[in-house]
């Protein structure tokens, strides 16, 4: 500031000069910052990948002892309709020996009502140990335990889709769904 | 460069003309005809000219490749089997890209082996060294996201088991993975984003490459004694020869070679590195029953699945991935890792002995990668069949059988005495290979953080010549005829 009165076209106010830097920096840095934050964004799922991520599933049209399996947003989920024995097999297990320790009640949902269909099972279909898919009724191998059998690591899940034997750390997740009416059911990622 | 002056001379009025305003050929001139080049350098040196050759056959057939493909879930398996079927020579195209992303590693690995034997990445070569590293990364990175596009079911389930070590890092894990996925899994949207990033980072990697080339430029090549040529005029005269013809010759004999080799993989064995699996198309419900990568990434794989255990809050899984990611990233801190003053094994006697050592368990590591880790390599007694079942007085009680039938029979008749029993399968002991993975692993590690830097401080090197001219040599320095040069 000191110069300020003394400036002739050939002298150099170094006021302006840090102005006009700082100015030029902090535009480009914030413009910089802003596009890629739309860059990065872009990345991310788009609407109609998100809207494309729950279903609606009838589970009145799974016929007992077998199961179906849908894709939700390219994953893969198991609704198995349990027969009886599969349902006492599932609640009879001593809770505490197992590897993830979860009662079946716990893997259930409940009806409009507030009841349990304990008959209709919803997991997912990724083994928790490296995400293979396991095979169950319909392929001819439910495993040790009823239930569902990894073909990659031979992990054993029961009748619960709880982990009993093999190297996946967990059980297999149940997904985020409810029932919408008694035969209905809504699963979302 | 290499702060050798430039003796490119112009000779037609052209290109006077040019050389005044884009001193494009001089650059050329000084770069590919009159640089001053080790005379001792053997064949191991032919890799980085047959590297130029792979990486430019791969962006010229690549090229060709996407103007038939389509990048959608419904489209691109189909879009490969009609360039297999239907575009003319499309099948020589596509085997000689597939073939061609092996016969890359095959060199690069070749390339960095000898680097490691030579000590190329001592200093000055630093920068030289990193920047070859980060050509590897690029290339892993292109040859995993190529290798999803076919859409077959090694490609789907390898890409899952891939984006799924993403998952293991904590807290921002499945973000990142949602996120480089562009969904909840792998999707259309993710096969046309490695679509474009496949077809991006083989140039990046061009760009990389003229500073690799840039980098070996400005200290010059290394050789096979790790004797730096002589800088002075007389010295640089008796150690080097030019590059033109004495390597040009050399590099074309070897790339040619090379290229006979890399034929009768395509016209011969066009499959045989890759998995049948993959002429089956991607579905997400059907999982291959043995996942592996290709065989140039089977390596770190095996490194990948032989953390087995946890330390402290960190669990097997991430242990792994760590893992994975150090091997590599070791690389790149390994010019200040190795503490030795003597470049090439040669003169390392010691080192030498580790360093084959290290070679083999790479190889090694690689067979693990490709085995199932449970197998036993060598097993320790029978595996027995256990027969769990209730007693008559309602305890737990096991028996222990050799054969199916017997202990089928057995648990058969403790069911129809209305009790419960399971057959299981006990494994003998044995040594797996998941043991093997582990201790190559370990080795692998302690030769780049306990072997290099202690051996470089304790070992008696022999001695190394006094220059590449007296190397070369030998002991009688006659007063021989100058190499026609």
């Amino acid at each position: 500031m000191s110069d300020a009165q003394n400036t002739t076209h050939e002298a150099i106010d170094e006021d302006r000069r840090d102005f006009i830097h700082i100015a030029t920096a902090a535009t480009a840095v914030a413009g910089a910052g802003a596009l890629a934050y739309v860059f990065v964004d872009q990345m991310n799922a788009a609407s109609d990948t998100k809207a494309a991520s729950s279903l609606e599933v009838d589970v009145s049209k799974v016929p007992l002892g077998g199961e179906i399996r849908v894709l939700i947003g390219g994953k893969p989920f198991f609704i198995r309709h349990r027969t009886q024995a599969e349902i006492s097999a599932a609640e009879s297990v001593d809770v505490s020996t197992l590897p993830d320790p979860q009662t079946d009640d716990e893997r259930l949902r409940p009806l409009p009502d507030g009841e349990y269909n304990r008959a209709i099972l919803v997991t997912s279909g990724s083994c928790t140990h490296l995400g293979c898919v396991p095979v169950g009724p319909a392929q001819g191998n439910t495993g040790d335990f009823g239930g569902w059998y990894c073909p990659c690591h031979g992990s054993h899940y029961d009748t619960s889709g709880r982990i009993r034997r093999g190297p996946a750390p967990s059980n297999l997740p149940v997904p985020d769904y409810r029932y919408v009416s008694p035969t209905v059911i809504n699963i979302s990622l | 460069m290499s702060g050798h002056p430039s003796t490119y001379e112009p000779k037609t009025g052209f290109t006077k003309w040019l050389d005044s305003r884009l001193p494009i050929v001089r650059l050329a001139y000084d770069s590919f005809v009159d640089f001053p080049t080790p005379k001792n350098l053997n064949y191991w040196w032919t890799f980085g000219g047959i590297l130029a050759v792979c990486l430019m056959t791969q962006i010229l057939t690549g090229v060709v490749l996407a103007m038939h493909y389509t990048p959608t879930v419904d489209g691109a398996f189909a879009s490969v089997e009609r360039i297999m079927r239907d575009v003319p020579y499309g099948w020589l195209i596509r085997y000689i890209h597939a073939n061609g992303a092996s016969m890359f590693f095959l060199a690069v690995y070749i390339h960095m082996v000898r680097g490691l034997y030579y000590g190329s990445y001592k200093a000055p070569r630093e920068v030289l060294w990193i920047l070859g590293c980060v050509i590897f990364l690029l290339m892993m990175g292109t040859a995993f996201l190529g290798y999803v596009l076919p859409w077959g079911q090694m490609s789907y389930h390898g890409a899952n088991v891939i984006t799924g070590l993403i998952g293991a890092v904590p807290v921002v894990g499945d973000s990142i993975k949602a996120w480089l996925m562009g969904g909840p899994s792998i999707g259309n949207q993710t096969i046309q984003r490695f679509f474009s990033l496949h077809y991006l980072l083989p140039f990046m990697i061009a760009g990389v490459v003229i500073l690799h080339i840039w980098a070996l430029h400005v200290p010059g090549n290394n050789n096979p004694t790790g004797v730096e040529a002589r800088k002075d005029k007389e010295g640089l005269k008796k150690d080097t020869v030019p590059f033109h013809p004495y390597y040009t010759i050399k590099d074309a004999f070897a790339i040619v070679v090379f290229l006979i080799i890399f034929a009768a993989f395509v016209f011969y064995a066009p499959n045989v590195l890759g998995h049948a699996d993959n002429y089956i198309e991607a579905n997400p419900l059907v999982t291959p029953a043995h996942i592996v990568p290709e065989w140039y990434l089977l390596p770190f794989y095996a490194i990948l699945r032989a953390i087995t255990f946890n330390i402290g809050p960190i669990d097997a899984k991430l242990l792994g991935v760590i893992a994975m990611f150090g091997s590599i990233a070791i690389l790149f801190v390994l010019p200040w890792l190795d503490t030795s003053k003597v470049r090439s094994m040669r003169y390392r006697p010691i080192a030498r002995q580790f360093f084959f050592g290290f070679v083999v368990a790479g190889l090694l590591l690689g067979w693990c990668g490709a085995s199932n880790p449970d197998d036993p390599i060598i097993p320790m007694g029978e595996d027995q069949l256990v027969v769990t079942y209730t007693d008559a007085n309602g305890l737990q009680a096991t028996q222990t059988y050799e054969e199916y039938e017997p202990a089928a029979e057995f648990r058969d008749s403790r069911i129809e005495a209305g009790q419960e029993a399971t057959i299981a399968i006990k494994k003998a002991p044995a040594f797996r290979f998941v043991h093997l993975a582990q201790i190559l692993t370990l080795y692998y590690f302690a030769y780049f953080l306990v072997i290099l830097p202690l051996l470089g401080l304790r070992e008696k090197p022999k001695d190394e010549p006094a220059s590449i001219h007296k190397a070369v040599l030998g002991n009688k320095d006659r007063a021989a005829p100058a190499p026609a040069e």
